[in-house]
């Protein structure tokens, strides 16, 4: 199977402290802002996120995980429904600025999914979107992130497969690999 | 696996342990919705389900289309006391009926064992029994496990008795097979008249001693008299029945243990149980019922969401 390495554990080191200096630049002292974690892959890099601005800038932003399973609009289109993961949001997001975190944007029906589970939880001020990876030009709708790791081109015969630590992987390391 | 080896929910008997896990891990995810200030997802905004109650119901039918509704499901009601059935209809002309209004999904409730087995068999939507006569309550014995394991952390290796009516209980055989399947050790109690020939085939303890029963089990399932369903006397009173099979706070406090009181309702307050025990701490019968609403969630999105 081909695969091409996109980044290494250091590259994406320097783009996860990127994210922190944007986010501490554009939301000052947190106050008013939450962090939510897409499931199933957000949460890992929201971790990263939340543990970072805490060594960076010393705060605690208050975090979750939103699953938006259930929000899909591939349901019935699909041999069998997809599994849900946990939603752990332990605070309302009304009137909150709402960051949104996952690894790769690729249709974008995915986040407009997560938008519409996210509504359960308030009226948010703002929403923002921060991805590790953004697929150009494969975008169903007109989803763009706030804050981008790398843009990368892929064909549709491609997947970008995301390798952490905290999955058992020996380094971080994202690829594109041929679907089988 | 995300997918239910069955297309329809007809009974505990067809389905796996592994089905049973999945339902409760996806009704974790719907219970977690219904804590939501806004308590309603998408998911089955396409789908029609038909309710089609020829039994009375009043938990599991609400229950049923309170679950629909916060899956933004279209659903439509139907009870045969006031319908065609009165003049003479048979069950498949009515539920064909139906299903030419373009339904995808039956929810049936029907006096005869066996009805939804019959309708699956003859019809193409998606079909879940809500209660077939004395046969079978499925979503009733899922709900009562997943309050069980809610409760106590897991249901195997658990203790549970089935006390009362057993004859005439589709809730008593449901949560046999189900809790069975799940590794729980079964007992059933009542008066002798009340209990089947043969259940000890079933796998399950005997027992005719109520308290010895308490004194045995972790979780007591309290079941209803079914008057209406009784042909003959099968004992001499309900007051006889409450003083030999009833369930008051002294016996529960006798114990030495905390135990586990649920009840599929609806309760004859004085008969099966009394007041102190219904509503006393050991009781999980109102959590039984908020369950109900995810356990059914779960079900009707795993049948639809399969091609």
């Amino acid at each position: 199977m081909q695969k091409r390495l996109v980044l290494d554990q250091q590259q994406i080191a320097i783009i996860l402290k990127r994210f922190c200096h944007q986010l501490i630049e554009n939301h000052d002292t947190f106050e008013n802002t939450v962090l939510l974690g897409l499931q199933p892959r957000g949460p890992i890099v929201l971790d990263k996120i939340v543990r970072l601005l805490e060594e960076i800038a010393g705060v605690k932003v208050p975090f979750g995980y939103l699953d938006a399973t259930f929000h899909r609009d591939d349901f019935r289109r699909r041999d069998f429904p997809l599994k849900a993961n946990e939603t752990k949001i332990d605070f309302l997001i009304e009137g909150k600025k709402v960051v949104l975190i996952d690894d790769v944007l690729y249709k974008g029906r995915s986040v407009r999914a997560a938008l519409d589970a996210m509504i359960a939880f308030g009226r948010p001020q703002k929403v923002e979107l921060m991805i590790l990876i953004d697929r150009k030009y494969t975008r169903d709708y007109p989803i763009m992130p706030d804050y981008c790791g790398v843009k990368v081109n892929t064909l549709e015969s491609q997947y970008v497969s995301v390798e952490w630590v905290e999955k058992g992987f020996e380094k971080d390391a994202i690829w594109i690999t041929e679907k089988a | 696996m995300s997918q239910l080896s069955t297309r329809h929910l007809l009974g505990i008997k067809d389905i796996s342990e592994n089905d049973i896990q999945l339902i409760f891990e996806t009704a974790d995810n719907f219970k977690d919705v219904l804590n939501r200030p806004i308590k309603k997802v998408p998911s089955l905004r396409d789908i029609t389900i038909a309710n089609i109650f020829f039994e009375n119901s009043t938990r599991t039918r609400l229950s049923f289309e309170l679950a629909e509704k916060r899956l933004s499901a279209d659903v439509i009601n139907f009870s045969s006391s006031n319908s065609s059935v009165k003049k003479g209809e048979t069950l498949i002309d009515t539920v064909n009926n139906i299903l030419s209004m373009k339904v995808d999904m039956v929810v049936m409730r029907h006096a005869s064992p066996g009805a939804p087995h019959f309708l699956s068999k003859n019809i193409q939507a998606n079909v879940v029994n809500a209660g077939d006569g004395t046969h079978e309550h499925p979503t009733q014995a899922l709900l009562d496990a997943f309050s069980i394991r809610e409760k106590l952390g897991d249901v195997a290796g658990k203790k549970v008795a089935i006390i009362g009516d057993i004859l005439h209980s589709r809730v008593a055989l449901s949560n046999i097979f189900c809790l069975q399947k799940l590794g729980a050790e079964v007992m059933v109690c009542g008066p002798i008249t009340l209990l089947p020939k043969h259940i000890d085939s079933l796998g399950v303890k005997v027992e005719y001693d109520v308290q010895k029963a308490l004194e045995w089990c972790d979780v007591a399932n309290v079941l209803r008299i079914q008057l209406e369903r009784q042909q003959i006397k099968y004992f001499p009173s309900l007051r006889e029945y409450s003083l030999y099979f009833g369930i008051n706070k002294k016996m529960l406090d006798r114990l030495g243990k905390k135990i586990v009181i649920m009840h599929p309702g609806p309760i004859n307050r004085g008969v099966e149980m009394n007041s102190d025990v219904a509503d006393g701490e050991h009781s999980i019968i109102l959590q039984q019922v908020e369950n109900g609403v995810a356990i059914r969630m779960a079900v009707l999105y795993l049948l639809a969401g399969a091609k």
